[in-house]
């Protein structure tokens, strides 16, 4: 097999980030049942889950590798390729669908061609959908960039995630 | 363990308090079908097939997960449980790519033969045509994932007899897939230690050994109580 | 800490607010924040410093108050005085409203909810008590308002089996939507034996359109660690775990930022309140699966596993985490215990049904006047949930149903609309109450679309591990979304409906059982849209675009 596997012991390449990481492993004592807490500090470190990290992690855990990949894989929180530099996460839950977010969806997939759930092939822009993220009051609701945008049209949807990657500028 | 007296298909039985239904019922000579249980492993309750009708209970239960309780009264075969057998069957076969006909399973498939017993002679549902990729990486097995219906046998018997845990399932729902190690190609798997155990469990022709052809692949799952009770009685021989 | 602690610091801090002439309670959860309540904020801060105020007038930021559409949200509390609620505040009216209650200014009426807003008086709030009116990140403050007094009176004066019969005679039943009676679980869980028990708050709240535990861990975090550490006492266990959904990053912060405060004053941790109780909570962070809202899977999730529910029984409350005992109880339930503890079972049972005491807290939203939370008795009708609360449909559109229950539930009609809100009188119509979604529909929203909808949700949530859910909502799903696009044959609904009762008969957990639900109540409802769109090959609320079949396609 040709993929590096680090040891607990040894950082692949001495990269820092395994020191949270590592970090993480002693605050659960590396307990087996706390994979999930580990994964979630894991993805938030490298900001998502690739295969050394995965290795690394079911060693220092003592947990099978297949496992390992099982748990990341059912839970749609964990992502295991790398996310865009900007992301756009349209809320479609049930309050967001019956106001009609599913355009808002429609709109921004027509736009910067790339499915919901998928990035951009220039790396640029995620966009993906939430199952309701407990902001119904709001919708349709979406997030960019960590920000909260509320009663939003397929065009002031546009208009604010065309600002945040800046593809005005480069037209 | 105290003994108990229940009632299955109105003939009064005994058994073992908390003894597994699905023994005792099959002990009374009932033909209950099964997919995901394999004598010899854990129980999973997922196929669904083994369901019975419990008196006082909402709920269908699951024969292979309930324990059998003083005065229960169960039915196996009721209307309504063959009907929805069908149809759990047919959900099977509209699932992935099951065409006996060019399968090496054929005639000796658990699927097939299951679904033949319970006459399913057509599939209502839509075929979801998955094309699935095959993984012929290993030396000695190959993995169909369009023939897997997602028992878990091969998972259980790998982790709980042979003790590597090599296989898993990765994703979840209709997107469920099995895997070896990080989702690895069989043959570079470091944890498998082609036992073959998993192929023999597996109740389709998803796992089979390379170089059979349609019909020729014939497995015998049945090794597993073999050994495991060999193990308890020292008895190593045939 | 001992009780007598306790109380001289509710009473210091008490006095500690009375000083103040005016406390101004600005709204900062999500909606409000969206709407400019940070604005209002700054402005106060501003003009309170500018005028030498800061003596005189307090400023807090709280959590969310529920009336969410008309934030920002200031709340003026003052000495002998009730509540004044503030709606759409900006910067000038919040001035405004600081010159009114600080300096004698002229009221600024035209911004004030009237004390009569049936939103406002319809309410009664025991598990929402505290929320919009306590700092959240201030153990001091709930404290003051009698918080911690329910498990110091517990410790000191009830023996584990009363604090059970207590529970048990408030009538409280599961708010997460199973409605199984709460006192009967936790003596369940206290009679098992097993030397090592557990106590597990479900806030892995997935149903789309519900969100009062987010509100509830955001906004009043140490109700619910009060009630877990009651729970933990009645029945034997010493460690909790509450469970939060990944989606709810701040509502992890809070309760981390809780637990540290109620550990540092003894009120949780080892020997609380100075008796010989030890509890210690630790928070999971869910990772976004909707299925962990099943009590199995969400004890698989804790442990570290793939999210998959095992049959029931053995039910947890017998073997539940690492197979030791455990009592899981949804987020709201423990919001309610404090106070049944501490005001009495007779109390709570005072409110509500016969059947079905208390409150429940509503999720209000979809095409209705007023959303947000609302926390009333059980038994009001949903017509005065809809149209008093609610205050009706926008744009005097036509009621057409509501929906609770989120992918579990159903959607009720109009000739419905005076049934009263208890877990049988919605079971009864088909649908649940679940965790509380509410979700109103008008004219323009296709019960069919809106079963597909939930379809596809059930499908891309179902975990894999039972054929009937796994493949039948994929079956179910194709069907709906035929029926959608008019390319549905004569023979696609009675499919559809066999589907429907072996999923719901065969399948393992609730999920499954559930996912029917939404198709088989529309379809006893609204049977006329199914049969519009496939005979008719027309969308009667114009969501659907229909294409009409050609020939034989299926």
């Amino acid at each position: 097999m040709s993929i590096e596997t680090p040891t607990p012991e040894s950082h692949p390449g001495g990269d820092p980030r395994y020191k949270l990481v590592d970090r993480a492993l002693k605050r659960f004592q590396y307990r087996q049942d706390a994979l999930i807490e580990v994964l979630h500090l894991s993805q938030e470190t490298f900001g998502y889950l690739g295969e050394a990290l995965l290795t690394y992690v079911a060693r220092a855990l003592k947990l099978p590798p297949s496992h390992v990949y099982g748990v990341a894989t059912f839970y749609h929180f964990f992502t295991l390729k790398p996310k865009g530099e900007h992301n756009c996460i349209v809320c479609m839950g049930t309050a967001c669908y019956v106001k009609r977010a599913g355009e808002v969806v429609e709109a921004l997939e027509g736009e910067f061609g790339v499915k919901a759930g998928h990035t951009t092939e220039d790396g640029k822009l995620s966009v993906s959908i939430a199952r309701c993220l407990g902001n119904c009051s709001l919708a349709p609701l979406l997030v960019v960039d960590g920000e909260v945008l509320g009663h939003e049209t397929p065009e002031s949807t546009l208009a604010k995630v065309r600002a945040a990657v800046g593809k005005e500028q480069a037209e | 363990m105290p003994v108990v007296t229940l009632t299955i298909n109105d003939e009064l039985v005994s058994a073992l308090d908390g003894e597994l239904l699905l023994k005792v019922i099959r002990e009374q000579g009932v033909k209950l079908p099964t997919l995901c249980h394999l004598d010899g492993l854990s129980e999973r309750g997922g196929c669904r097939l083994c369901m019975v009708e419990v008196e006082g209970i909402h709920r269908l239960q699951s024969a292979c997960t309930t324990a059998a309780r003083e005065g229960m009264v169960v039915r196996t075969h009721t209307d309504r449980l063959v009907s929805y057998r069908k149809m759990i069957l047919e959900l099977l076969f509209a699932e992935r790519n099951h065409v006996c006909a060019v399968c090496v399973m054929n005639r000796h498939c658990e699927l097939q033969d299951v679904a033949a017993k319970a006459g399913v002679d057509h599939v209502r549902y839509d075929y979801l045509a998955t094309g699935l990729p095959m993984d012929t990486s290993h030396e000695r097995f190959g993995l169909d994932q369009n023939r897997c219906i997602l028992c878990g046998r091969c998972q259980r018997v790998c982790d709980e007899v042979e003790g590597a845990h090599t296989w898993d399932v990765m994703g979840r729902g209709a997107g469920s897939r099995v895997i070896t190690d990080l989702n690895h190609p069989w043959g570079e798997s470091r944890s498998c230690t082609s036992c073959g155990k998993c192929v023999q469990v597996c109740p389709t022709g998803a796992l089979f050994n390379k170089g059979v052809t349609v019909s020729e692949m014939e497995k015998e799952p049945e090794f597993l109580t073999r050994i495991l009770e060999g193990r308890e009685k020292k008895q190593w021989s045939r | 800490m001992r009780v007598a602690d306790l109380k001289t610091m509710a009473e210091q801090e008490s006095a500690a607010l009375a000083v103040f002439r005016a406390r101004l309670l600005v709204c900062y959860s999500a909606p409000c924040l969206a709407a400019g309540a940070d604005a209002v904020r700054e402005a106060l801060e501003k003009e309170v410093a500018g005028r030498g105020l800061a003596a005189d007038v307090q400023l807090v930021s709280t959590g969310c108050l529920g009336p969410c559409s008309r934030g920002p949200m200031v709340t003026v509390s003052q000495p002998g005085q009730a509540d004044a609620v503030y709606e759409k505040v900006t910067p000038e009216t919040a001035v405004a409203i600081l010159d009114h209650h600080a300096s004698q200014g002229p009221p600024a009426d035209g911004f004030r909810m009237s004390p009569e807003n049936p939103f406002l008086t319809r309410q009664m709030r025991v598990a929402l008590a505290n929320c919009g009116l306590i700092d959240p990140e201030r153990i001091e403050d709930y404290i003051a308002r009698g918080g911690y007094g329910g498990l110091a009176h517990a410790l000191h004066e009830l023996d584990p089996s009363e604090v059970c019969f207590e529970i048990k005679h408030s009538g409280l039943r599961g708010r997460g939507g199973g409605g199984y009676p709460t006192g009967l679980k936790w003596n369940l869980v206290r009679k098992a034996p097993g030397a090592k028990k557990y106590v597990v708050a479900n806030g892995d709240e997935g149903d789309p359109g519900a969100y009062m535990d987010r509100t509830l861990m955001e906004s009043d975090p140490h109700r619910v660690l009060e009630g877990m550490a009651i729970a933990g006492y009645a029945v034997g266990a010493e460690q909790g775990f509450i469970y939060v959904r990944g989606e709810y990053p701040v509502a992890a912060q809070r309760l981390d930022k809780a637990i540290k405060a109620a550990e540092r004053l003894g009120l949780l941790g080892s020997r609380v309140l100075e008796s010989n109780f030890n509890f210690r909570i630790d928070i999971r962070i869910g990772a976004g699966a909707f299925v962990c809202g099943e009590e199995t899977a969400l004890m698989a999730s804790i442990m570290g596993l793939r999210g998959q529910p095992v049959p029931r029984p053995p039910y947890p409350a017998q073997k539940g985490l690492w197979g030791c005992p455990t009592l899981i109880n949804n987020v709201e339930t423990f919001g309610n215990v404090p106070d049944i503890v501490s005001k009495g079972s007779d109390w709570y049972a005072a409110s509500g049904t016969p059947k079905c005491r208390g409150t429940k807290v509503f999720a209000l939203c979809g095409q209705v006047e007023n959303t947000g939370l609302v926390e009333v008795p059980m038994g009001m009708t949903l017509r005065e949930i809809v149209y008093d609360l609610g205050g009706g449909i926008p744009g005097g559109r036509a009621f057409k149903a509501v929906q609770t229950g989120g992918p579990s539930g159903g959607c009720i009609p109009a000739s419905h609309l005076d049934t009263p809100v208890d877990y049988e009188g919605l079971q009864q119509l088909g649908s649940i109450m679940g965790s509380g979604g509410f979700i109103v529909m008008d004219d323009r929203s296709c019960m069919v679309d809106v079963a597909r909808f939930f379809m596809e949700f059930c499908l891309d949530e179902s975990c894999g591990k039972c054929v009937p859910c796994r493949a039948g909502t994929v079956q179910m799903h194709r069907i709906l979304t035929r029926i959608t696009q008019g390319k549905a044959g004569p023979d696609d609904l009675e499919k559809l409906e066999a589907l429907c009762e072996m999923v719901r008969d065969s399948s393992l957990c609730g999920l499954g059982q559930a996912a029917p639900n939404p198709v088989l109540s529309t379809l006893r409802w609204f049977r006329d849209e199914y049969e519009a769109h496939i005979h008719e090959k027309r969308c009667p609320a114009g969501v659907c675009r229909l294409t009409p079949s050609e020939g034989g396609e299926r």
